[in-house]
């Protein structure tokens, strides 16, 4: 019997598996090559292989990204029935790592608890618990996260029917256990609990925040989120590759554009299917115009929660002009559902760089407008400055990313340390700020406008006035219409696409890109049928959600509704 | 000026002509209706992707403020327009049904979008298939967004409905019920 050998693995793999080699567990770790170096290791050894990859100086792997439940019921070759899908980031060494722990058939299928590691692993651990069932011995507030408390089974089995749903009344929203008791303290008057929510202007969409008060102080907080579960990744595995889009460009519905991008991103490169340049750089200036709206909306509402209701009616008039630029490309203002796998659903308007550089034009008077109005203005920078205070460790710790890590002072931005598409061509900046406070979130995005700004003239420049927007991968971008009513192989393949969908090659890939708020990752796995098998979003206000129950302790009330402004929390990504 | 028996300026009795505009004649319900209808103070229950396009139509683009709607409160006592603007779950739903039985009568309810007409594309495990499970809609609004046009017609119509003097679907419930053998 011959054994075949085992094709040997990428730079990054191989490194991985020699610093591994010192490790008392290096036995037990199987180092794959996927389109990430990828460990695999057993619930027993989880604790000791995080720490090592946090602490050890050849991984630092210091940024908690993303926990993903994986359930291989209906999966051939998988070891284990579930699987729990890490994925970290190294700041030092600037690169990822998927670590897989591969859970045993028990009831319920249990792995230790990775948040004294990383404390930003606890809202990703409770969410797997939610959704797939999964214990985690050692998490002291181990309960549903996104679904209601009425909700019976695990939403994201297989052997879940996508649309059962379970009927919940009003006394099924439970309050945290603390905040039932009441507490007094010596020569002291007694702490009051506040609800603020779901429903409530200064929310921004709908998340639930109990605070104990001590006059105005906040002394313990919990926010309660899943108010818009609207069941994103369990829609995604009955849809075809391309009806996934829609879903996905509501996740982050402000700057739809990018979500879309980097959804189709992900599947792309499973595909390996390559765009031409006019189709990127369309992408890449309509995601930056994206960025720029999204920004506009995140510091309009934000001074409106501290009462400055005027910049809002400033902030918002650029996004309608630059909802005029989408609405002649796609024909839809808001989601825009108009990137497909492949390219683009029709090619950009004739005038369109004509429009983009009127916008250009007229972009910069507004935010000046905003500048003068705001950033020296006197009770903005009293309520902005100094509260809020993230220091460069929290937020690393917390798993922020975006313009908050930037505002603490990190340079990482997707865009500058894994440049995708001609990001590297481009001359930009990455803002950032050392103070972490309100208001230095604020400035990082008011800079953050003007680099996409600069972006957008510099994509201009090179922008292709003539050329297809699509790849000519007929396996995978339908065929023009013209040739669908006169060319027979034309037509075999517009039907094949539209019945069942395109055929992803077997596998699985984590792919991330820069979005408004933060690193936006898809780790989708296709079992090589029209849809995918499983895909899961990386939202880059989930970590900041969990992380805002801890800023705001010390602070008062009021600090506390403008932090949650500049958090810049989109509730459809949140909840997903 | 003004006094029983005198005449009004200008005012020729023959060709009813002239004369001030000082006052003019109605029925005190139809007063009411018209009254109502230019003061709906909506409260905007934003939800999903539509709250931001309900704050298309309330900023300066679009201006909702010109057809008297633009007092906009997030406070259920303070208002008697409720749009309902994004994906409602089972979750939110009890939450919903509280705000909504918070308002003080008379109150109408636009369900704007398709999430919260039907629940849309969210056939799903979690999500509310219409808010009408839960309350009574006056109107529904269509689109994934609509456009703020759309949602501007969406007013008018229920406007018109209110002129017309037509009772909101939750008061017609309640007066079936009342009239209704039980």
């Amino acid at each position: 019997m011959s054994t075949v050998a085992a094709p040997p693995l990428s730079a990054p793999a191989e490194r991985i598996r020699g610093v591994l080699s010192a490790a008392p567990f290096s036995d037990r770790v199987e180092v794959r090559d996927l389109d990430l170096p990828t460990l695999e290791v057993a619930p027993s050894d989880w604790p000791a292989v995080a720490r090592f990859l946090r602490d050890d100086p050849g991984c630092r792997y210091d940024l908690f990204l993303d926990l993903a439940g994986v359930d291989n019921l209906k999966r051939q070759g998988q070891k284990t029935r579930f699987e729990a899908v890490v994925h970290l980031h190294s700041l030092p060494r600037n690169e990822h790592v998927r670590v897989k722990v591969l859970l045993p058939d028990g009831s319920p299928p249990a792995l230790p608890s990775a948040r004294d590691v990383w404390p930003a692993a606890d809202w990703f651990e409770r969410e797997a618990f939610d959704l797939y069932g999964f214990d985690f011995p050692g998490h002291p507030n181990l309960r549903r996260i996104l679904c209601h408390d009425a909700f019976v089974g695990h939403a994201l089995r297989k052997d879940y029917a996508p649309g059962q749903r379970w009927f919940a009344a009003e006394e099924d929203m439970k309050m945290p256990a603390w905040s039932q008791e009441t507490e007094t303290r010596a020569g002291h008057f007694e702490t009051q609990t506040l609800s603020i929510g779901p429903s409530h202007p200064a929310t921004h969409g709908i998340i639930h925040l109990v605070a104990r008060i001590d006059g105005e102080r906040i002394t313990r907080a919990e926010t309660q989120i899943g108010y818009l579960h609207r069941c994103f990744e369990k829609m995604a595995e009955t849809h075809t590759w391309n009806g996934v889009i829609p879903y996905a460009d509501r996740l982050n519905y402000v700057s739809a554009m990018i979500n879309g991008v980097g959804y189709v991103k992900a599947v792309e490169r499973m595909l390996g299917v390559e765009i031409p340049e006019r189709g990127v750089l369309a992408r890449t200036i309509l995601s930056e115009f994206s960025r720029i709206m999204d920004h506009c909306v995140n510091i309009g509402a934000n001074l409106v929660d501290i009462g400055a209701l005027t910049n809002f009616w400033y902030l918002y008039q650029p996004r309608e002009t630059i909802y005029g630029l989408l609405e002649a490309c796609c024909g839809a203002r808001l989601t825009v559902s108009y990137v497909r796998v492949g390219g683009l659903a029709i090619d950009v308007p004739e005038d369109f760089v004509p429009r983009c550089r009127s916008l250009l034009d007229s972009i910069p008077k507004f935010l000046s407008d905003v500048d003068r109005l705001v950033t020296n203005n006197r009770i903005a920078r009293n309520r902005l400055q100094g509260t809020g205070v993230v220091s460069k460790e929290q937020a690393i710790a917390w798993g922020l990313t975006g313009p908050m890590l930037r505002a603490s002072g990190v340079p990482y931005d997707v865009r500058r340390a894994r440049p995708y598409d001609f990001y590297d061509r481009f001359d930009w900046d990455v803002p950032i700020s050392t103070e972490g406070d309100n208001f230095a979130r604020y400035l990082v995005r008011m800079e953050e406008m003007r680099q996409s700004l600069s972006i957008i003239r510099q994509a201009l420049e090179i922008f292709p006035a003539k050329g297809p927007v699509n790849s000519d991968d007929w396996h995978v971008v339908l065929p023009p219409k013209d040739a669908v009513y006169h060319d027979m192989e034309s037509l075999i393949y517009h039907f094949k696409l539209v019945m069942e969908g395109i055929r992803v090659p077997r596998g699985e890939r984590y792919d991330w890109i820069e979005g408004a708020n933060g690193e936006l990752g898809f780790y989708a796995i296709s079992e090589g049928g029209g849809g995918p098998y499983r895909l899961k979003v990386r939202p880059p206000c989930f970590p900041m959600m969990a992380a805002f129950e801890k800023i705001i302790i010390g602070g008062t009330l009021s600090d506390a509704i403008a932090t949650l402004g500049t958090l810049n929390i989109i509730a459809g990504e949140l909840d997903r | 000026m003004f006094g029983r028996g005198k005449p009004l300026p200008g005012y020729d009795p023959k060709t009813g002509a002239g004369g001030t505009s000082d006052f003019l004649t109605t029925r005190l319900d139809k007063m009411v209706a018209w009254a109502r209808s230019n003061s709906l103070w909506p409260l905007p229950f934003a939800t999903a992707c539509c709250g931001i396009e309900f704050m298309s139509v309330v900023s300066s683009h679009y201006d909702l403020s010109r057809f008297g709607a633009e007092v906009v409160r997030f406070s259920p006592r303070q208002a008697d327009l409720l749009i309902v603007a994004g994906t409602v779950t089972d979750k939110m739903a009890p939450v919903l049904r509280k705000i909504y039985e918070e308002m003080p009568e008379p109150k109408w309810v636009i369900s704007m979008g398709v999430c919260a007409s039907s629940g849309g594309f969210y056939r799903a495990y979690h999500v509310t298939q219409g808010i009408d499970e839960i309350i009574p809609v006056d109107v529904y609004v269509p689109g994934c967004p609509p456009t703020p046009e759309e949602l501007m017609y969406g007013i008018f119509e229920l406007q018109r409905k209110i002129q017309s003097g037509e009772l909101s679907r939750d008061r017609r419930s309640a007066k079936l019920a009342a009239e209704s053998p039980a």
